[in-house]
């Protein structure tokens, strides 16, 4: 699987992304800067988590704007998957690759701690070799991951099987103390139509290494590996 | 030319900003507050000489990158 990382000035965990994707597919991702016109050809996208751009404006913003934005829209839509995490979910919101909007968490606090997440579809390119129901433990550290949709494109996420993960208790359990931001429907992770493009606020990256964090993330990246080679 | 562009929360957007700070007022004995909703308030000068066609620039400017109209609405207001 050859990975390509977009990163901005602002962005800080490219290097969390490239450890995970080489510790699950045995290939250094390329690296690409927000300035570029061209991302080079692969098999996946990633754009990481971190402030792009101070986060300026909004979350997200001018990143979606940046110039390797187009590249990556182009690539996308031909089928190219895509992986924002955190700020690379906001910047995907941004862009109009994804529906919603990331708001300021409801407690107006950066929120930084293991969570709870409930894989609601195994059967992507991302989730794959989890189990549909299944619970991991990665951790969050944002302070705009507040998900809200309007009602129409709520319902569309739900109806099409559309929500990727939500946020709930170590049992499984969706409930206003396991959600960390406020989210709608405990809204962790969503995907595009076509679930080639997933955009999430949880680090799964961080939870690669047995000894720092567990291994509950790497299932995504092992996901990704066995189904792009 | 000047422009003005109001951006605001849409109406029923949760604001928690909006609602720590009615708080703290009334925290601060100003009574009567009911509500409050935050926003940005932005100040722009353009070469633009035509109100119309300055309007119309600031407006194309809203919609694709000073409000996020998911949740947020706008108000554009052209100066001298």
């Amino acid at each position: 699987m050859r990975a390509a990382v977009v990163s901005f000035p602002g962005s800080n965990r490219e290097r969390d992304i490239v450890m995970a994707l080489e510790r699950a597919s045995g290939r250094k991702p390329t690296v690409v800067w927000h300035g570029d016109a061209e991302i080079p050809d692969c098999d996946l996208i990633v754009v990481p988590g971190g402030f792009s751009y101070g986060d300026y404006l909004r979350c997200g913003a001018m990143a979606a704007h940046s110039p390797v934005m187009k590249s990556l829209k182009d690539k996308s839509s031909k089928g190219t998957p895509v992986l924002g995490v955190c700020n690379g979910f906001q910047i995907l919101v941004e862009a109009g690759l994804l529906p919603g909007a990331l708001m300021r968490n409801a407690s107006l606090k950066f929120v930084c701690r293991q969570i709870h997440l409930r894989v609601e579809d195994s059967q992507s390119l991302f989730t794959n070799a989890y189990e549909t129901g299944q619970v991991i433990r990665v951790p969050v550290a944002h302070a705009e991951g507040n998900y809200t949709a309007d009602p129409e494109t709520l319902k569309h996420l739900e109806d099409r099987g559309l929500v990727a993960f939500r946020y709930v208790t170590a049992d499984g359990r969706t409930d206003p103390a396991a959600n960390p931001n406020g989210s709608i429907h405990a809204i962790a992770g969503i995907f595009n139509e076509t679930k080639t493009v997933l955009g999430l606020m949880p680090h799964p990256e961080d939870a690669t290494d047995p000894d720092c964090g567990g291994m509950d993330g790497f299932g995504m990246f092992k996901s990704l590996v066995d189904a792009l080679h | 030319m000047k422009a003005t562009v109001h951006v605001t929360l849409k109406p029923g957007v949760l604001d928690p900003q909006g609602q720590a700070i009615g708080h703290a007022l009334s925290g601060l004995g100003f009574a009567g507050v009911t509500s409050v909703r935050m926003g940005k308030f932005l100040e722009l000068d353009l070469a633009e000489t035509d109100r119309g066609k300055a309007e119309a620039q600031v407006r194309a400017m809203c919609e694709k990158l000073l409000a996020n109209t998911v949740i947020e609405s706008y108000r554009v207001e052209i100066g001298s």
